[in-house]
């Protein structure tokens, strides 16, 4: 069995990088191991938690059950790349704070990123669909309830009620 | 938890996909969303020592409704198909079975042939194509075939796939005028997998019912169609003890495994039950005008 490396050229939160990756390293782990990205969390590792949802080509998915070669050639969105340092959050972000929406927030960044393509597609503000379609993270701290009023203020903001 | 080792191809053709499966043979295979065989590589439970993703191969990646037929490529998403409405809005059960598949960052990756090729009992697009007379395309060293996808699985995510053949796509029968569909499913947490699941599509003229498709998710080692209770419904009009004796027929016909879900007789009562409703539900979307 070979251990070969594979070069893989993706585009990470705006910037082309270049990796080497073992073909079994998933996107997961080359986000954090090999790029430093390590906002992006490893809880289940078997696509259960929603934990390490990353936006790849600009919809969700779970870095722990992807290859990084599947990634080869698109797009991924971590949480570093809502709002660089120093600049204001990004406003999903501002929401899940003014709403104490985490508390140890190890779930925040994949919460983040359902939130953001969720918004993306211009839902109804019904608290019903929130939470179903937030049940693909799971929360251990909060309970959901300031999650779920954290993304209801996005959607009601958006459509000026 | 990280899989073991192994070796990845990526072929950009099905030509070269089938001539590695050749060369390789049972150490091989094949990595279409992942979604079911990443997590099972990371637990270590599948250990191949050859990937080959159907990733880059375009032409598995189509799909197309045309006349009455929905014809999927075996590496089309799960979401490509939810968020076609043409599609979703001629097909009830369809549009209710993938509300239930997992979560969207799932269907946004998992794809409708990983799905069928991984045979698990409770797979809703088995189950689906059960419903809509599904065709599973198959191609290997040997050329293409059709399979029904009534006899496709022949086990516990098991399916009648040799090790050198490759899931192409599957065409399904689109519910016509005068036919209603339906799918509803029992799970212990939303984006689980079903507990029991049942598709059920019901032709009716005037009030009679011309034919029937019942299909259960999590009933037995793999999907099954219902077929006595598909029988009994068939020209009657669903009058309650109509509905009764198919349900008990659909429910008997089962042969579910008890685990943390449920005990055996849990599931036959969600197996009854289900069928009730979605068979009922099915039968009012065909009576409806359209």
């Amino acid at each position: 069995m070979t251990r070969d490396l594979h070069s893989i050229v993706l585009n990470v939160n705006g910037d082309e990088v270049t990796v080497r990756v073992e073909a079994r390293q998933t996107l997961a782990g080359m986000l954090r191991d090999q790029l430093g990205l390590t906002g992006t969390n490893l809880g289940c590792e078997h696509g259960v938690c929603g934990a390490c949802t990353v936006l790849l080509g600009g919809r969700t998915a779970r870095s722990c059950t992807l290859l990084a070669v599947q990634a080869n050639g698109r797009s991924v969105t971590t949480v570093e790349g809502l709002a660089a340092d120093g600049d204001p959050l990004h406003p999903v972000q501002q929401a899940f704070a003014d709403h104490h929406a985490l508390q140890c927030g190890f779930c925040t960044p994949g919460f983040l990123l359902t939130t953001i393509e969720y918004l993306d597609e211009e839902p109804e503000a019904d608290p019903d669909s929130i939470r179903e379609r937030l049940s693909a993270n799971l929360c251990r701290c909060t309970g959901y309830h300031n999650i779920v009023a954290a993304v209801k203020d996005l959607l009601e903001r958006r459509t000026g009620r | 938890m990280i899989p073991a080792p192994f070796s990845y191809f990526a072929p950009d053709t099905l030509e070269e996909a089938l001539s590695l499966l050749g060369e390789y043979g049972e150490s091989a295979k094949i990595l279409a969303g992942g979604q079911s065989l990443l997590p099972l590589m990371a637990f270590r439970l599948v250990r191949p020592e050859v990937l080959v993703d159907l990733g880059g191969i375009e032409a598995l990646s189509r799909y197309e409704l045309a006349g009455g037929r929905l014809t999927i490529g075996s590496m089309v998403t799960h979401r490509t198909i939810e968020l076609d409405h043409r599609i979703t809005s001629r097909c009830d059960m369809l549009r209710e079975a993938l509300d239930v598949l997992g979560h969207v960052a799932i269907r946004n990756v998992g794809t409708v042939g990983g799905s069928l090729a991984h045979a698990d009992p409770a797979g809703e697009w088995l189950a689906v194509a059960l419903a809509l007379d599904g065709r599973i395309m198959v191609t290997g060293p040997r050329g293409n075939r059709d399979v029904a996808a009534d006899g496709f699985a022949t086990g516990w995510m098991t399916s009648c796939l040799s090790p050198d053949e490759i899931v192409t796509g599957v065409r399904l029968d689109m519910p016509g005028p005068g036919t209603g569909s339906a799918f509803e499913e029992v799970a212990r947490r939303h984006g689980d997998f079903a507990v029991v699941g049942v598709a059920a599509r019901v032709s009716v003229e005037g009030e009679a019912v011309t034919g029937a498709r019942i299909a259960l998710a999590g009933a037995a080692s793999t999907p099954i169609r219902a077929h006595r209770a598909e029988a009994l419904l068939t020209g009657t009009t669903l009058s309650g003890p109509d509905l009764d004796a198919a349900c008990e027929a659909a429910a008997s016909e089962t042969d579910p495994v008890a685990d943390l879900h449920g005990s055996v007789e849990y599931k036959r009562r969600l197996a009854r039950v289900l069928t009730r409703r979605a068979v009922s539900r099915a039968y009012r979307r065909a009576s409806a005008p359209a």
